[in-house]
């Protein structure tokens, strides 16, 4: 008896704090879902355990950018703080180059995602819009980069966010593929990508940074499971001059709710690590199994 | 099937792992065992033996072998080629594996042949075949895709199946030549 009443309460404050899902559809590559509830309006890629939310818009504040991931994404902007050519891989809902193109009008944003579904949705739902300067193409990242190799393209900043779904593109963590990105990186070029902080994987994937890169800045924020690294390939920037630039930035950050002079000091220079590891490769890329151990 | 997991391993770093790249992988394998069957059934009429068998085995490893060594020569060719990566993974794919996995498919009806006895039991032999075959391909996909990826090199996976084939077919040859006689 007990225990029924206690489901119907369960039910009954589920019901309360009620989403709306407001759009439902199955693409080629997942479930999606925009759900919104309290002024927040959420990109969901449907599964089963748990729903994980990929882009939230705050519908009384648009500019306000929700997540602590992709406030974290921002500290790119500390490294190279007047970016000419962006690349992001992953759209989601779009709030980081609608955020960078009001940020840096002038800049070329070259959007690459492999859903189309998505970009409808990040159209249709979150405000999205393609300009002259914001494009979006629709193709696999790693053959985007690949090409662009090809073609002697550089941008100023790539933003690496593929890897908020359940299942990793593995072609995207690899030694060899960080090479392609480095080599379309300009001469001040700063690569920040969003990885993953626990499991295995944590330490075969900083080695695999490592070993392309350098040393890179380790960023975590107490709050958050997401780690960001912020790579140049280059040796890193001293302490006085990335706090100086933070400083410098944030006034133009708050009104996107980011507070990047926090940023400096979990921006970490050590290797918490096990350097031992094996860096993944083309050949070795089971970043899905080592997620699990 | 084992090979054919990690096909998509191989193409992912030019074709990327998008529907499209596992469409190309799987017409490839089928168009491949289809053509492989056809011929393997056709050789099986003219004085079936086991030393051809055994060819049969390292023929196939040996044409594993230039996926392993040149494969990665070969998709660059590809992709500076072909700009659609639907149609540069199947290109691709089809370079890759074809030659290899119709070689494989010359077996299955090859060992029917070699097996049946009576026409009374053909079709016990032929069921205990596919049995035989599609467990195994069962079990190679599971160890390959739960452990092997986990433990070892795509290459090195590749060429100890090379290593495998070749043993199974050195097996047969050295078998019809000492104790059949």
């Amino acid at each position: 008896m007990r225990a029924i009443l206690l489901i119907l309460l369960v039910c009954l404050a589920a019901l309360a704090n009620a989403e709306r899902v407001i759009h439902k559809e199955k693409s080629l590559y997942r479930n999606i879902e925009v759900k919104e509830s309290n002024n927040r309006r959420c990109l969901v890629f449907a599964m089963r355990r748990r729903d994980r939310n990929q882009t939230c818009i705050n519908l009384s504040h648009p500019d306000r950018v929700v997540f602590p991931y992709a406030r974290m994404t921002f500290a790119g902007l500390i490294l190279n703080p007047e970016p000419e050519s962006i690349l992001i891989i992953g759209l989601g809902g779009g709030t980081l180059p609608t955020v960078i193109s009001k940020l840096f009008p002038e800049a070329i944003i070259d959007v690459v995602e492999i859903d189309e579904a998505i970009l409808r949705v990040a159209k249709q739902f979150f405000n999205f819009v393609e300009s002259e300067k914001v494009k979006v193409i629709v193709q696999d990242a790693r053959v985007y980069i690949k090409r662009a190799g090809i073609r002697k393209q550089k941008y100023d900043l790539i933003i690496l966010d593929a890897f908020t779904g359940d299942y990793i593109p593995e072609h995207l963590m690899t030694v060899e593929f960080l090479q392609e990105v480095k080599s379309i990186m300009s001469d001040r070029g700063v690569l920040v990508a969003n990885t993953f902080s626990t499991s295995k994987l944590y330490d075969h994937e900083s080695v695999t940074y490592q070993r392309v890169f350098g040393d890179f800045f380790n960023f975590k924020m107490p709050g958050t499971a997401n780690r960001v690294i912020v790579a140049t390939g280059k040796p890193l920037a001293p302490k006085k001059l990335i706090q100086d630039r933070a400083n410098r930035l944030s006034g133009k950050m708050t009104r996107y709710g980011v507070n990047i002079d926090d940023f400096p000091r979990y921006m970490k220079r050590g290797k918490d690590w096990n350097e031992k590891e094996r860096p993944l490769t083309d050949q070795y890329s089971p970043a899905n199994l080592l997620r699990g151990e | 099937m084992s090979v054919e997991l990690l096909g998509g391993r191989i193409l992912a770093p030019y074709f990327g792992s998008s529907i499209y790249v596992w469409g190309s992988i799987i017409s490839v394998f089928m168009l491949s065992l289809s053509a492989g069957y056809l011929i393997g059934g056709r050789l099986s009429l003219n004085r079936p033996d086991l030393v051809r068998y055994g060819c049969f085995f390292m023929f196939a490893a040996l044409t594993l072998v230039p996926t392993v060594l040149f494969g990665n020569g070969m998709m660059d060719a590809v992709f500076l080629q072909i700009e659609d990566p639907r149609y540069g993974s199947l290109v691709a794919s089809t370079l890759l594996f074809f030659l290899p996995v119709a070689m494989l498919g010359m077996i299955a009806p090859y060992s029917v042949r070699l097996l049946v006895v009576s026409s009374h039991h053909s079709g016990q032999v032929a069921g205990l075949l596919y049995f035989v075959s599609t467990l195994g391909s069962a079990l190679g996909t599971l160890m390959t895709s739960f452990y092997f990826v986990l433990w070892f090199e795509v290459n090195q996976i590749l060429l100890t199946m090379v290593a495998t084939l070749m043993t199974a077919g050195a097996a047969s040859i050295l078998y019809a030549k000492l104790v059949v006689r």
